[in-house]
């Protein structure tokens, strides 16, 4: 229900008394409505449904979880051991980050 | 793409079952509300991976689904009229009425136009002023304020060729019938995120304190869904009854205030007929007195319609996790996405169309065929 | 009562017209003389079709012919990376290609919509001019016709192909065995998503445009390199989904395919994204899968990648000999979903 998709808000405007923005979505950028975010600034993730953006996405508690489930993952994994059934087909080492850049960085934000 | 690859990553994926694998010592029975969330643990088989007897039961979170046979003959019957546009999402062009499918009726000649965004049907109601254009709106509470926002312009901009067929449901209520229910098996619930999102979190919190269920708001992801699988399996054996917010990054506990306040003045609650689970009180919203003259079952008087959902289609038990696809049967025979019986085998998000898309080889003695191929 | 002047009692004379397609372009009198003269034989002209003769006759090397035909409408007809100027030549001279043939000469039949802009067609008619030269074909015999307003979309176009197949090849999918390996020549979607975005209206990125392009000299480049290669498809609609599944419906065989192999375009991905669509069905226009034998893979996917169309080439699975008919993908969780055709067109949801 409710595909809704987070892009990057990179611009705002306004026409006709509707409030507008253009959100980039990896290579695309689309126009949507901000009427419903008006709060959101540009530089922000937004959340796109329909063609209205419906809530921001907060850059800090994402970085918390995700740094949670990274930590947590590896106490885990140190503590118990990879149960075999969890272990993925292949493992490549060389892929698995630095706790320092846990977050991927988007190729597009810079 | 940026907060959806890295939730999609198999290695955080892994340590997450790795820890439900530490966690989770019974057989629980966990419900995802939203049909999204369905697609996503069918699709990347992750239901199939956690540890032997959890279960996850598929919900009624579909708008597709849910939206009663009824009101697709409404749509039907307004686009057969030579003097309306009715517009639509992509969603409903395939979803059977009683005797034909708006796809057909495009193709006889109605005038149907397919869009992404409800704020299109205003434009074409702006190009064609002599036409009556009539937006199909359907949605769970996401949907709702954009869906609102096509009344509330019509009404602002004085668009007299406008109006809105809609059917809107809400989840809390849906929850609430199943987990009321005598037959009920399901022991914790993920919570559909971007519901979430615009209404906030005190209504499940309302659910927690009074079935005593452990909810977790969760995203769409494959990382998600784990993580929220292990937050309820945490809680659940340690016989905790919480909401908690896996989805942290995109619901706050108010929700978007905006949103409910337009949803508040362009509609109103009412008892509301779901497709599978029948009429449930205050399920559902209508346009408010303010916006009447925006129902398009008004302005177009059809409120006669009535129409029965067909007999062998189980989607009544699929939609309240007392049964699985494959044990109806008709599925796969009678009821493909061709030629779908009931509403959980059109939607893409339906859990029968999931079944049959992703799932149709289970059973077949050659579970092993892929990897045996790829070692020749 | 005033004169009537004398020339407004002369009888108008028809007005030359030079700017839109009217109905007498499709009468085979003067004004498609006209259309044939001013547009199409400087365009295509070739001396087996500047004979103007009913047929194109002309002789081919002895050995096997292949036949194509398609038909081809798109809306709009222009757009990033081709038109369906391109879509006509490319799409017929593809079916031949992978069947193992040298495309060699196209038929071209245009319905024309009463009121379309003769600018209009003589962009595609160059585009496809172009696009002939580029594949290394002729254009030799055609057919206009016209319908009224109303009764067609701008422009719709059928060509036909004959190539020649060279003296030992013989393709298809009844040459396909289990532990056979499939290779994808680049990344899908591209054709598909970009017709969506703009009749969505979308800014899209420099890098999303149409795939569209010509597959003879991938086809030549595998058939070359890979004595085990057994058959090939080019992706169109229904996009790589429908491609496996036909060859494994025909060949009775299973396939088996890795997710993470199968390349995706960032900006493809982004449309799918959000509108709900899985780039497996999604349309094509430049993209082929071809089967070969284990041991030849290695030199196929090397000569495929070795050609411009196929620089991105990427072996995609195996053929199986369980599960006969059906698709399976091993996703990038090392879980199993099958892959279904399409029953109809994807459309884009919102849930």
């Amino acid at each position: 229900m409710c595909l809704s998709i987070p892009g990057k808000l990179i611009e705002k405007s306004e026409a006709d008394g509707i409030l507008l923005g253009k959100v980039q979505f990896g290579g695309i950028v689309k126009g949507v409505c901000m009427d419903l975010l008006p709060e959101a600034n540009v530089g922000e993730y937004v959340l796109v449904h329909v063609g209205y953006a419906i809530t921001q996405i907060d850059a800090a508690e994402a970085r918390q979880n995700y740094e949670y489930m990274e930590m947590a993952g590896m106490l885990e994994g140190e503590l118990a051991g990879f149960p075999d059934d969890a272990r993925p087909p292949k493992i490549d080492s060389e892929k698995i980050p630095h706790s320092g850049e846990a977050m991927p960085r988007d190729g597009e934000s810079s | 793409m940026k907060y959806l690859d890295e939730y999609r990553d198999e290695r955080l994926f892994r340590t997450q079952l790795a820890r439900l694998q530490q966690i989770a010592k019974h057989p629980w029975v966990l419900m995802e509300v939203c049909g999204g969330q369905t697609h996503t643990l069918v699709r990347y088989g992750i239901d199939e991976l956690l540890p032997a007897g959890m279960e996850m039961v598929h919900g009624p979170g579909c708008p597709v689904c849910v939206t009663p046979v009824e009101i697709i003959d409404k749509a039907i019957a307004l686009a057969e009229r030579p003097e309306t546009i009715l517009v639509s999402y992509g969603d409903m062009m395939r979803v059977p009425g009683s005797k034909t499918d708006l796809l057909h009726v495009k193709a006889l000649g109605g005038d149907v136009r397919m869009v992404y965004s409800p704020m299109d049907s205003i434009k074409i109601a702006r190009e064609n002023p002599t036409r009556e254009v009539v937006f199909f709106g359907v949605g769970f509470e996401t949907t709702a304020p954009a869906n609102a926002m096509v009344a509330w312009q019509a009404k602002r901009l004085g668009l007299k060729n406008l109006s809105l067929l809609s059917s809107h449901v809400l989840v809390p209520p849906a929850v609430e019938m199943l987990l009321s229910s005598p037959s009920n098996r399901v022991q914790g619930l993920i919570a559909p995120g971007h519901v979430c999102a615009i209404m906030g979190t005190s209504e499940y919190e309302y659910l927690v304190n009074k079935y005593k269920v452990p909810i977790v708001i969760g995203g769409f992801e494959p990382v998600d869904l784990m993580e929220a699988i292990v937050m309820l399996a945490a809680q659940l054996e340690e016989g905790r009854a919480e909401l908690e917010n896996q989805y942290s990054r995109s619901v706050r506990e108010d929700g978007n205030k905006k949103a409910q306040e337009l949803i508040a003045e362009v509609f109103e609650v009412c008892d509301r007929k779901w497709r599978g689970l029948g009429e449930a009180p205050k399920s559902g919203m209508r346009l408010s007195e303010a916006y009447r003259e925006f129902d398009a079952e008004i302005r177009f008087n059809l409120t006669d319609i009535k129409v029965d959902e067909p007999k062998e289609c189980i989607s009544a038990l699929i939609l309240q996790g007392l049964a699985k696809p494959k044990q109806c049967s008709a599925f796969g025979t009678r009821c493909t996405p061709e030629s779908p019986l009931g509403a959980p085998m059109v939607s893409n998000e339906g859990a029968c169309a999931a079944y049959y898309l992703y799932r149709r080889h289970s059973g077949e003695a050659d579970e092993e065929a892929v990897s045996s191929g790829e070692g020749a | 009562m005033s004169t009537p002047e004398i020339t407004s009692l002369a009888c108008p004379l028809p007005l030359p017209v030079k700017s839109h397609v009217v109905m007498g372009h499709g009468s085979g009198g003067k004004l498609s003389a006209e259309l044939m003269r001013d547009i199409f034989l400087p365009a295509f002209g070739n001396p087996v079709l500047n004979e103007l003769n009913d047929q194109a006759s002309f002789t081919l090397a002895a050995g096997r012919v292949a036949f194509s035909t398609d038909s081809y409408v798109v809306k709009p007809l222009f757009f990033p990376g081709g038109g369906i100027g391109e879509l006509a030549v490319y799409g017929t001279v593809n079916d031949l290609a992978v069947g193992g043939a040298e495309p060699q000469y196209l038929s071209a039949a245009f319905i024309l919509e009463e009121g379309l802009p003769l600018e209009t067609l003589r962009k595609v008619v160059e585009q496809m001019a172009a696009a002939a030269r580029h594949a290394g074909v002729s254009i030799v015999t055609g057919d206009t016709k016209v319908v009224e307003k109303g009764s067609g979309d701008q422009l719709f176009i059928t060509t036909a192909g004959i190539g020649v197949i060279p003296e030992g090849v013989n393709l298809g999918p009844m040459n396909v065995r289990a532990g056979d390996r499939i290779l994808l020549s680049g990344p899908i979607g591209e054709h598909g998503v970009t017709i969506l975005a703009q009749r969505e209206g979308l800014q899209v990125g420099g890098d999303l445009k149409s795939d569209t392009a010509p597959l003879t000299e991938l086809c030549r480049a595998v058939r070359k390199a890979a004595p085990g290669l057994r058959t090939m498809r080019d992706l169109t609609r229904g996009g790589l989904s429908s491609a496996l599944n036909e060859i494994a419906a025909s060949a009775r065989v299973g396939m088996a395919v890795e997710e993470r192999s199968i390349p995706v375009a960032e900006a493809v991905r982004g449309v799918c994204e959000l509108f709900g669509l899985d780039p497996m069905y999604v349309a094509n226009e430049g993209k082929m899968i071809a089967i070969v034998a284990p041991e030849d893979a290695e030199a196929a996917l090397n000569a495929m990648r070795s050609v411009e169309a196929g620089a991105q080439s990427q072996a995609i699975g195996t053929v199986t000999a369980t599960r006969p008919g059906r698709v399976v993908m091993r996703t990038s969780f090392g879980t199993d979903r099958i892959v279904e055709m399409l029953s109809g067109d994807q459309l884009p949801r919102i849930c």
